[in-house]
């Protein structure tokens, strides 16, 4: 092969498998990205129920309530709307009232958030993005003090 | 007075980089031996002064000295003195002075083992390494200083957070940083060769011990990292597909790809301008994985409270190098002549293969990991990217670079042999044709492609095993001619195959993991009994306990099978003094099937002495970090090999000579 053919080998395989690469991101993205949404956002933008998303908010005070077995209900707020989740599982260690929660699953027929996820934290005084800046839309955001040091 | 003096200790390292930054370039550009020697005693003595800054935030950790705010807000005097001292970077900006010891220690390194490097080269290497430590020290003496005091000083700190306190973590940020720094050797060296204009397989012989040692502490670092996860968090995971983890596995895929390309160069000098490109994109991936983890840009379950003016400073070291070196290389890259023709089918050819695959995947991660942050800036709507989207697209790369593996090592240089390749490797293949057939004979549940996957695993490691069979001629020439050939292979071919066989490991504990893990979240009363995986636990009931600095609710749980007493299994949940945080400590039981874990959630209100209990069984899961610390020792024997070791005096030496650009 000349050094001309050989080359054309190589940019084959690279736009080959290029293209290749950007397919699967492209279906995977259309099929596996899942959106976050506040109570609020629920209400309002009328989510079909058995579509996939993550609910965010606090955990509001006074809700969780222990089912049979390891079920639990609470209610997720952003202090202006409030949606019940459904959990079966164990909640992570820093699951508490009146804390930020981000929890992942979908909302059944009777507007009930059926979650399969709790999503957990590392930090006490972490609050994850998406919840501090819906609260913050929301105006009911206080500022935590001092933001702790990061740590890794 | 000691902080004091660690303060100021790091501000003369500053002023010492800022002279090894700007001497010795200037000095190779000016052909000024005097300017140039400036480069190696400055790294040095910086090396000096951050040992001496790190030590002293090192020391009033130990001593509890809370009028430190760093300390204040970071440790506590109850904690053991392990994690008082882990408690030095266990935070934001003790986090940064390691990365910064991390640096200098390297940068001295080169100057010290560096002697034999041309003098220009070296000269532009410790200046790109001082650059790089100037930006850094001026990040942390800005934004981040750790030696700030307190008045009046507190009685008590704050404490770690208590996840952090624990032995895999105490070490798994230098294991990490000092792959995360190491690349930045590699990133110097292109730097350097881009401004002089010249590389060649020198140049990549001096550069690969250098990967690959910051190659196989990043390996070591992520493994630690994902084993911590696995059993500190109680989740029964080891990959969440994280932004944080990926901020670390991209380097580790860039690295990777470097690694070999580097091999083509040395031997075959071909793939310059590609092993340059990679070289600096390694490190950037590393500085971007810094700012992601430090900005607190990202939506993560491993984020911690960040402040966010940091990412800006941050941000504007990722700009200046990484947009500075790409321009350098746009702007040089049509000096470099590329070398060595070889044909598709040949080492250097599966290497590029190798080199295809493992960017593109890298790409492919960095594409998931930022395309929320791109979206969330352009249409407000927010998202999160799991780990379908990477199973989707991740998965089916690894696929061919896991079947094409054991091919690569019996191509020869320039031009190999396909079928030669596959003669060689019937034995292997047989293997795990037959070890296929015995999974599929044996196991009935799961995925029915999982028998294939671990069928990979397998291929590759017996793959790895067939190489050295072939080069000792194991089978063909008489029994003591063979050990004498294994004897007599240079250990780099060991370190190979080691490190591949490695990969195989892990393959398999991913896939076995993935597919079988069998997982029952139920209610248990003291008496109870759960079947899982052919064990049966019976729980014996809670009982509280006092540690050092925490109390805790120990369950017991009684663990048979087939009527034997296995062991008995104490997962516990935590809450600690200081900060009063509770944590979840699994109960594992580790055998070579795979692990037993328990975790002991919430107590039942509703139910007498009931508890929520988690049971998995992973099986095969040790095999993912085995798998990672084979890999390792994989590069040790590699690192140990004289010829890397040597550096190629002989040709190092008619180098030294300036010489024009090839």
């Amino acid at each position: 092969m000349s050094r001309k053919q050989r080359r054309a080998v190589l940019i084959l395989a690279c736009v080959g498998l290029l293209g290749l690469a950007s397919l699967l991101v492209l279906f995977a993205l259309r099929d596996s990205i899942v959106f976050f949404h506040t109570p609020s956002d629920v209400v309002e933008k009328g989510i079909e129920a058995g579509q996939r998303f993550r609910l965010g908010g606090l955990v509001a005070e006074g809700s969780v309530r222990r089912g049979e077995g390891s079920l639990v209900e609470f209610a997720v707020t952003d202090t202006v709307k409030t949606i019940n989740v459904v959990y079966e599982g164990v909640l992570p260690d820093l699951f508490r009232e009146g804390q930020g929660v981000v929890t992942e699953g979908r909302l059944d027929g009777s507007g009930k958030f059926l979650a399969d996820t709790v999503l957990a934290k590392h930090d006490e005084n972490y609050m994850p993005p998406e919840v501090a800046d819906a609260l913050k839309e929301k105006g009911v955001w206080q500022h935590m003090g001092k933001p702790q040091p990061a740590t890794n | 007075m000691i902080v004091e003096t660690g303060h100021f200790a790091l501000v003369l390292a500053l002023a010492v980089a800022v002279l090894q930054a700007i001497l010795p370039a200037w000095g190779a550009h000016v052909r000024d031996e005097r300017l140039m020697a400036v480069g190696p005693p400055a790294a040095v003595t910086q090396l000096v002064l951050v040992v001496g800054a790190f030590l002293a935030l090192t020391y009033a950790y130990v001593v509890s000295d809370f009028s430190v705010e760093n300390v204040y807000l970071n440790s506590h005097s109850a904690k053991p003195l392990l994690y008082r001292i882990s408690g030095v970077w266990g935070n934001h900006e003790g986090s940064m002075l390691l990365w910064v010891l991390m640096l200098a220690l390297f940068g001295a390194a080169v100057a010290v083992f560096g002697h034999r490097l041309p003098q220009t080269l070296r000269a532009n290497v410790l200046a790109v390494q001082g650059a790089v430590a100037v930006a850094f020290m001026l990040f942390i003496l800005l934004t981040s200083n750790p030696f700030s005091r307190l008045a009046p000083a507190p009685a008590e700190g704050l404490g770690l957070n208590p996840i952090l306190q624990d032995p895999a973590l105490a070490f798994h940020p230098p294991f990490l940083y000092a792959g995360y720094v190491g690349f930045s050797i590699a990133f110097a060296f292109a730097i350097a060769a881009l401004i002089e204009g010249r590389v060649d397989a020198a140049w990549a012989r001096w550069v690969r011990p250098w990967t690959l040692a910051a190659w196989m502490m990043l390996t070591l670092g992520i493994s630690m990292g994902s084993w911590w996860a696995y059993y500190e968090l109680g989740w029964g995971g080891w990959w969440f597909w994280d932004p944080v983890e990926n901020a670390s596995f991209m380097p580790w895929l860039a690295g990777t790809a470097l690694l070999h390309s580097a091999v083509v160069m040395e031997k075959r000098e071909a793939l310059k301008i590609w092993t340059l490109l990679l070289a600096i994109l390694t490190f950037s991936l590393s500085l971007m994985g810094a700012f992601l983890v430090r900005s607190g840009v990202l939506t993560s379950v491993h984020a911690f409270a960040v402040d966010p003016a940091r990412g800006v400073f941050i941000l504007g070291i990722l700009v200046l190098f990484i947009g500075g070196a790409l321009a350098l290389f746009a702007l040089r890259v049509g000096e470099l002549r590329q070398g060595g023709l070889f044909a598709p089918i040949s080492r250097e050819g599966s290497l590029v293969l190798n080199n295809l695959l493992l960017t593109t995947a890298c790409a492919t991660v960095l594409v998931g990991t930022l395309y929320p942050l791109a979206l969330e800036a352009l249409t407000g709507d927010k998202i999160s990217v799991g780990s379908p989207y990477f199973n989707m697209t991740f998965g089916p790369l690894m696929l061919p670079l896991l079947v094409a593996l054991p091919f690569g090592p019996f191509l020869a240089w320039k031009r190999g042999d396909l079928v030669a390749a596959a003669q060689r490797l019937w034995l292997a293949a047989v293997t795990t044709l037959l070890v296929t057939m015995a999974v599929y004979a044996v196991v009935h549940r799961g995925p029915w492609l999982a028998p294939l996957g671990i069928a990979l695993g397998v291929w590759v490691m017996t793959g790895s095993l067939a190489e050295l069979a072939s080069r000792s001629k194991l089978g063909q020439a008489p029994l003591p001619e063979s050990w004498r050939r294994l004897k007599g292979l240079p250990r780099s071919a060991f370190g190979t195959a080691v490190a591949h066989f490695g990969v195989g490991m892990m393959v398999v504990g991913i896939i076995g993991t993935s597919a079988y893990q069998s997982e029952r979240i139920l209610v248990m009363k003291p008496g109870d009994q759960a079947e899982i995986a052919g064990y049966t636990l019976t729980f014996k009931g809670a009982a509280p306990q006092r540690g050092p600095n925490y109390r805790e609710e120990v369950g017991v749980f009684e663990v048979t099978r087939d009527g034997q007493p296995v062991t008995s299994l104490m997962p516990s949940k935590r809450l600690y003094d200081a900060p009063p945080q509770p944590t979840t400590e699994a109960g594992i039981h580790v055998s070579w099937r795979g692990d037993l874990y328990a975790v002991l959630g919430d107590a039942q209100s509703n139910t007498e002495g009931g508890y929520a209990v988690r049971l998995y069984f992973n099986p095969l899961v040790r095999l993912i970090w085995l798998g990672a610390v084979v890999m390792f020792l994989g590069g040790l024997l590699s690192l140990s090999d004289r010829r890397l070791r040597v550096g190629a005096p002989k040709r190092a030496r008619m180098q030294t000579s300036p010489m024009p650009a090839e």
